[in-house]
């Protein structure tokens, strides 16, 4: 993250101000890398800047590709020189199959709703957990912390089978309460939010006790608003694996009508599109669409709670 | 009626012991101040005393009342912190009227939307809103009720706290070191304030500090704490003049008392650093006695006498209209401190040899326990002022 931000930055010293000896007193205070940037100057920064690049290309190429194929009419996208405009737009083809073969609209509305509703209880769940173990003195708090951090180690794909097997229990298989069941839990939400919180000063919470606020008060009104930026990095986590979860879902439902995204173009894939992949991108492109502009709108506070998470 | 008292507090954190049986009472309307240097267990006493923390034994009783059971939220007792402890989320008008709304609105109108529909909950956040801006006028915050703490000086974000305290009316008003992070010209003028604020509620404050130019213009009296436990409670100037325990003597008072060794001789002259006191302390001899002189209780003696203390002029420091020697006595390895008149001494020059005496009733003699020892007239003296104080 450092590396990224100064970049630009360095370039701008190295040619202009380098000289000026205040200037380079504060540069020699920044971290090694980037002082050693500043004494080899061009080259690295170009070699710094190459390799970037690289890595940001690598990961745009796969969604510019989608992007472009959806554009493109069947005999265009197996062509063995690649543009990114098609030479004959068939978007609103693609699209227009996109959204009526199969019930993507639906696929996006379960994949809103489960979303929603996991991201909510969540935070319900998470933000009075957090605080007692940021906050409260219990006997076992260390334990139950302990096993928080457990919790955060085991990939839920390895439970599968337990909360199938406890779902089926419950009578819940094939209902939107089978989506959102087995995450309503989140360790890593509670182990987010208990770092934030445990950086909030003892005495707001004192002076929160005796303005007369309740602990749940305290959570709500306090602790969540200050810990504002970890809860919307948490919620994008959240929304983006979840909207993005194939596992799970495969497991959980077979009605179509409650199929979230991602499930929904395998479904979409086998039945309606075969090889026709045009429609399929279409539909892939609207899928991730909500996603991409949540995150750039949301994209500060991600960052800002992922940083400071890290630092306190 | 909002006396408080403490009946033989003791908390410890795991192994150590942070209050040892401490008791104190203090009165309706009084000024305490609890005087210690860091560490020693003061904000835990206040804690103890809110509700936010529980002592392990003893009993806190407000207003004849105890309180033990009691929720922070029900003891009647406000808090400014250290650092004040304000919502940095909030405005400081909402700083300030989170105290009422808690107090007057109930669950479901205090909700976000809803609330503001219900019955009664127009009427009630108008009253609060007109109480917090009254209460921000008297303390000159009242144009900054929009903004939020963030955005305020150390000065303000004071004052903002000192105002939610104030507008909901407690019975006592607790703070704790509040003017510690301010700058030294600040603090004095809020010192002021406070003084101000407390004759103006004439409600109980206790006030903890580590500054004892706080503790001494403040309060109507001081309880000087320890290592968790409180050494002497008593007036200001009692303190200073008249300290029960050698630490209190050593602790109050700057420059620091001058504590010199001495051995009780016969007809309880006292010799010490080269000088023989009549100190008239009922000691036998050979006892081992300190002896604590106070740096302006020393002026200067023109020639070397039998209860003077002579030596050479280590170090001058000028202060206007006083200025303080530093004398290396004569064949001990001790200084000596003095404050004396800059007009009585003009003429002092390091390396020059000098005899100082003290006022003989000013010297302050402390057994090998540093448990003060008093002349007879002293003790009697003492007794009656404490009678006074309880009355
Ligand atoms: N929550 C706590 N856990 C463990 N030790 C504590 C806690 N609070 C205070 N202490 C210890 O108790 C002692 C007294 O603390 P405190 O009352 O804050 O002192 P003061 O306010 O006089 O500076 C200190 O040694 C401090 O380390
Ligand atoms: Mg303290």
């Amino acid at each position: 993250m450092s590396v990224t931000r100064s970049g630009p930055a360095i370039t701008a010293d190295s040619r202009t101000v380098a000289p000026v000896p205040g200037r380079a007193a504060r540069v020699m205070t920044r971290p090694p890398v980037v002082a050693a940037g500043q004494g080899l100057s061009a080259p690295a920064a170009i070699i710094r800047h190459a390799v970037l690049l690289i890595t940001g290309v690598l990961i745009l190429v796969p969604f510019v590709w989608m992007v472009s194929l959806s554009l493109k009419p069947p005999g265009e996208i197996f062509r063995a020189s690649f543009s990114f405009f098609p030479q004959q737009w068939y978007a609103v083809q693609n699209y227009t199959r996109a959204l009526t073969e199969a019930p993507l609209p639906q696929y996006m509305l379960n994949g809103f709703v489960v979303c929603a509703v996991i991201l909510i209880v969540q935070i319900l769940v998470c933000a009075p957990a957090a605080y007692a173990l940021a906050k409260l003195e219990f006997k076992g708090r260390h334990l139950l912390f302990g096993l928080v951090l457990i919790g955060l180690l085991i990939p839920h794909q390895v439970l599968a089978l337990p909360l199938f097997i406890l779902g089926y229990q419950f009578g819940i298989l094939n209902t939107y309460a089978a989506l959102v069941f087995p995450f309503v839990v989140s360790p890593f939400g509670i182990f987010l939010f208990r770092q934030f919180f445990k950086a909030i000063p003892d005495d707001i919470v004192h002076a929160a006790r005796l303005d007369g606020l309740s602990e749940l008060a305290i959570v709500w009104r306090i602790m969540v608003p200050m810990a504002l930026p970890a809860v919307i990095a948490f919620s994008i986590f959240s929304v983006v694996s979840h909207w993005n979860d194939l596992f799970w879902p495969l497991i959980a439902v077979r009605d179509e009508n409650l199929m979230p995204p991602s499930l929904g173009i395998m479904a979409f894939k086998n039945e309606e599109a075969g090889n026709d992949y045009g429609p399929l991108m279409a539909a892939s492109t609207l899928i991730v669409l909500p996603l991409a502009v949540a995150f750039i709108a949301a994209q500060r506070w991600f960052i800002e709670g992922l940083t400071t998470g890290a630092i306190k | 009626m909002s006396s408080i008292v403490f009946d033989e507090i003791e908390k410890s954190y795991g192994a150590t012991a942070v209050l040892k049986k401490v008791s104190l009472s203090i009165a309706d309307g009084e000024f305490m101040t609890l005087l210690g240097p860091s560490g020693c267990g003061k904000s835990t006493l206040l804690r103890i005393l809110a509700g936010l923390e529980l002592q392990n034994a003893g009993t806190v009783s407000i207003g004849e009342l105890p309180v033990d059971g009691i929720r922070p939220k029900g003891r009647d007792v406000a808090m400014v912190f250290q650092s004040y402890a304000l919502y940095p989320h909030m405005t400081v008008g909402s700083n300030m009227g989170l105290p009422l709304r808690m107090r007057r609105l109930n669950a479901w109108q205090r909700l976000p939307v809803v609330g503001r529909l219900l019955p009664g909950t127009h009427a009630t956040t108008r009253d609060i809103a007109a109480e917090v801006a009254k209460t921000a006028e008297a303390l000159g915050i009242g144009h900054l009720l929009d903004r939020k703490p963030g955005q305020l000086s150390g000065g303000q974000r004071q004052r903002v706290a000192v105002g939610r305290a104030m507008v909901r009316h407690p019975a006592v008003f607790l703070m704790d070191e509040p003017l510690s992070n301010l700058d030294a010209k600040l603090r004095v003028q809020m010192r002021g304030e406070i003084k101000e604020l407390h004759q103006r509620l004439g409600v109980t404050f206790v006030y903890v500090t580590h500054d004892q130019a706080e503790a001494m213009t403040l309060s109507d009296r001081v309880a000087v704490m320890l290592d968790g436990e409180l050494l002497q409670v008593a007036p200001p100037q009692r303190i200073y003049a008249d300290p029960d325990d050698r630490r209190v003597a050593e602790f109050i008072g700057s420059p620091k008392i001058n504590m010199l060794e001495g051995i009780v001789q016969e007809h309880g002259r006292v010799a010490v650093a080269g000088a023989t006191l009549n100190s008239a302390i009922g000691c036998t001899a050979g006892t081992a006695v300190s002896v604590g002189i106070r740096p302006e209780a020393l002026h200067l003696d023109p020639h070397a006498g039998i209860e003077s203390f002579t030596g050479s002029v280590r170090l001058v420091e000028h202060l206007g209209s006083d200025l303080f020697v530093h004398l290396d006595l004569a064949g001990q390895d001790t200084r000596l401190i003095a404050r004396l008149l800059a007009e009585r001494a003009p003429h002092i020059s390091i390396g020059q040899t000098l005899h100082l005496a003290s006022d003989p009733e000013r010297i302050l003699f402390f057994d090998a326990n540093g448990h003060r020892i008093r002349r007879d007239h002293e003790t009697r003296a003492a007794s009656v002022a404490q009678l006074r104080e309880l009355a």
